[in-house]
């Protein structure tokens, strides 16, 4: 089934094109690399899918109807996560992962035991039970990008979009969080978009890339047939090579072309 | 089980009413006749119903004590209570710890509407004109606060500095073509309870009713807003519109406060952040308690402004600041939280 349908979708930003025409679904319980140099569209596609920015064309969601669906129903079917979330200063963990109980949690009521109840379970699966009481803007980067997972978890939607989930994170963290998305996108049958810079991870952890680039589909398919050097060449105007991982898998390693020309000169003819 | 810190605990609730009535009580029997404070509570016990006391106060006592410091009293803690929370609730939908009840041009348009009635109209006049001054001058900050199609907290924020600054220089002009009204615009604008009677009292309470519920309804939806409105459109809010509710009901609390008092200064920064460095920066805590604190504030800073100097007043606006402003800088220090 398909879980994010687009179609013809164009998004104006200042007057300025940033998607344009853009078809692209999104399987079920896929995990979908979106991956294009800056300023390609990755970001502005995400906020697309989660209903944040005005878009032509057709975004269609799941089984949704026609006529679309309410920002608080939207918000119970996709979660994002967005680049530089907002930490609220005083707020505990508990309180942030309980604001993903809003679409959930009547306009002018308040939580219900089993919100509550979601919470607690969500904290205990992200191993954050210990924080709940500290506030978020005591926690270092790693737990702080755990907690806003939660609190995109606590929407229990279907489908979560990631941006740029790794920002800021040490490379122990970086795969750490990677890791837990992806257990729990098998565990709870999740949908995982996320938008990536580094694209060894992106080979390592999606099944299907899509390239950006000028707010097209540049390239689409498995890792190894988009993350080849001729294509990060062309779109990045990067200097990369393409190595295979022996345990499998692709990396993806900038060279500096200077530095390539001098050890060609330095070899002994 | 989860039990949210942002909840509202009976503790801190109760000790703020405990602190309202004591100072309440102290504001009633201060004053140039000293009440018996015995005598006082058996005349207020007096007045509930099945309940029948005497309390031995004279037929004038009785008197100041309902016509002239039972008023003044209420007065002072409704306007207190009023400025507190509207602080509060503006300081949350704008995500902004500088912002006040004034912020999108509340005070100048009520300084406009009170000069105007002050230069031109009787003095019954006062109130009304204030009142819809206020209103007035923040409703030209919101239909103007639109850039792109959309109303940002910035956008208003700014709006709001244009639109005040437009009609403070309407009013200084008015001010300085009728020199002979600059003592009592300027008595006004520093705010003053000496006109205090059950008369205001009345004026100001239906304002302070509806914008109270209307407010602490959405006090949970002011704390989803602290991730800003692009999160919280993705959590299934539309900011906007959350925004648009509470700074009605603030500006109504705001403006029925400036017609019956003028323009009392700090209440509504000074307050919500002491609140908030002792109970949690949570609205669903700092909205009830900043009421609360700001009615006790403002009693006891009337009480300092009808004593210290008998029998003249100080402007009490000069007695928040003087109290205030060192009271709040020993509660930062002292504060664990950052606010």
């Amino acid at each position: 089934m398909t879980a994010v349908e687009l179609a013809g979708v164009s998004v104006d930003l200042g007057g300025r094109p940033v998607l344009r025409d853009l078809d692209l679904a999104i399987a079920g319980g896929a995990r979908l690399g979106l991956i294009g140099p800056n300023g390609s569209g990755k970001t502005t596609l995400l906020r697309a899918i989660a209903g944040l920015v005005p878009a032509r064309g057709r975004i269609r969601v799941g089984d949704a109807p026609p006529g679309g669906l309410s920002r608080r129903e939207l918000a119970r079917r996709i979660a994002l996560v967005p680049q530089s979330p907002a930490v609220p200063a005083g707020m505990t963990v508990a309180d942030y992962v309980l604001l993903g109980r809003t679409p959930y949690i009547s306009y002018l009521g308040t939580e219900t035991r089993r919100d509550l109840a979601i919470v607690a379970q969500v904290l205990d699966h992200l191993d954050l039970a210990a924080f709940a009481a500290r506030p978020l803007d005591s926690l270092s980067g790693g737990e702080r990008q755990r907690a806003v997972l939660a609190r995109a978890l606590a929407q229990q939607a279907p489908v979560l979009l990631l941006d740029e989930p790794t920002t800021g994170l040490d490379v122990g963290h970086q795969q750490q969080v990677l890791e837990l998305v992806d257990t729990l996108r098998q565990n709870l049958g999740l949908t995982v978009v996320s938008a990536m810079h580094d694209l060894t991870l992106a080979g390592q952890f999606a099944d299907q890339l899509v390239l950006l680039d000028g707010g097209r589909v540049a390239a689409a398919g498995p890792p190894a047939t988009v993350l080849t050097e001729a294509v990060i060449g062309r779109h990045y105007h990067a200097s990369v090579r393409v190595l295979e991982d022996p345990g499998g898998g692709i990396v993806v390693v900038p060279v500096r072309p200077t530095l390539e020309r001098q050890v060609t000169h330095e070899q002994p003819a | 089980m989860i039990v949210p810190a942002a909840r509202l605990r009976a503790g801190p609730l109760l000790a703020g009413m405990a602190g309202l009535t004591g100072a309440a009580l102290l504001a009633v029997l201060v004053g140039p006749v000293r009440l018996a404070p015995g005598a006082v509570l058996a005349e207020l016990a007096g007045r509930l119903p099945w309940v029948h006391t005497r309390s031995g106060l004279s037929r004038q006592e009785a008197a100041i004590l309902w016509e002239l410091r039972l008023p003044r009293v209420v007065l002072g803690g409704l306007v207190g209570a009023m400025l507190a929370m509207a602080g509060a609730a503006y300081q949350g939908v704008f995500r902004n710890p500088l912002a006040d009840p004034y912020l999108l041009g509340a005070a100048a348009g009520a300084g406009l509407g009170a000069t105007l009635a002050i230069a031109y109209g009787p003095d019954t006049l006062l109130p009304v004109a204030a009142f819809a001054g206020a209103v007035t001058g923040v409703a030209a900050a919101y239909a103007l606060g639109r850039s792109g199609g959309t109303r940002t907290a910035t956008t208003l924020i700014l709006s709001g500095v244009a639109v005040a600054a437009f009609l403070t220089a309407v009013q200084t002009y008015l001010q300085q073509r009728k020199a002979e009204t600059l003592r009592e615009v300027y008595g006004w604008i520093l705010g003053r309870l000496t006109t205090a009677g059950w008369r205001e009292v009345v004026l100001v309470v239906p304002y302070a009713l509806v914008s109270t519920v209307a407010i602490l309804l959405h006090r949970r939806l002011i704390d989803v807003l602290a991730v800003g409105d692009d999160e919280a459109s993705s959590l299934g809010l539309r900011a906007s519109q959350v925004r648009l509710v509470v700074v009605a009901a603030a500006t109504l609390a705001t403006a029925a406060a400036v017609a019956v008092s003028g323009l009392i200064g700090f209440v509504g920064i000074i307050v919500p952040h002491t609140v908030r460095l002792l109970a949690g920066t949570s609205y669903r805590r700092l909205l009830p308690l900043s009421l609360v604190g700001g009615a006790i504030f403002l009693i006891l800073a009337d009480l300092v402004a009808r004593t210290v100097t008998a029998p003249a007043e100080l402007p009490i606006g000069v007695v928040t600041a003087f109290f205030g402003a060192p009271f709040f800088a020993l509660v930062l220090r002292t504060a664990r939280r950052a606010p």
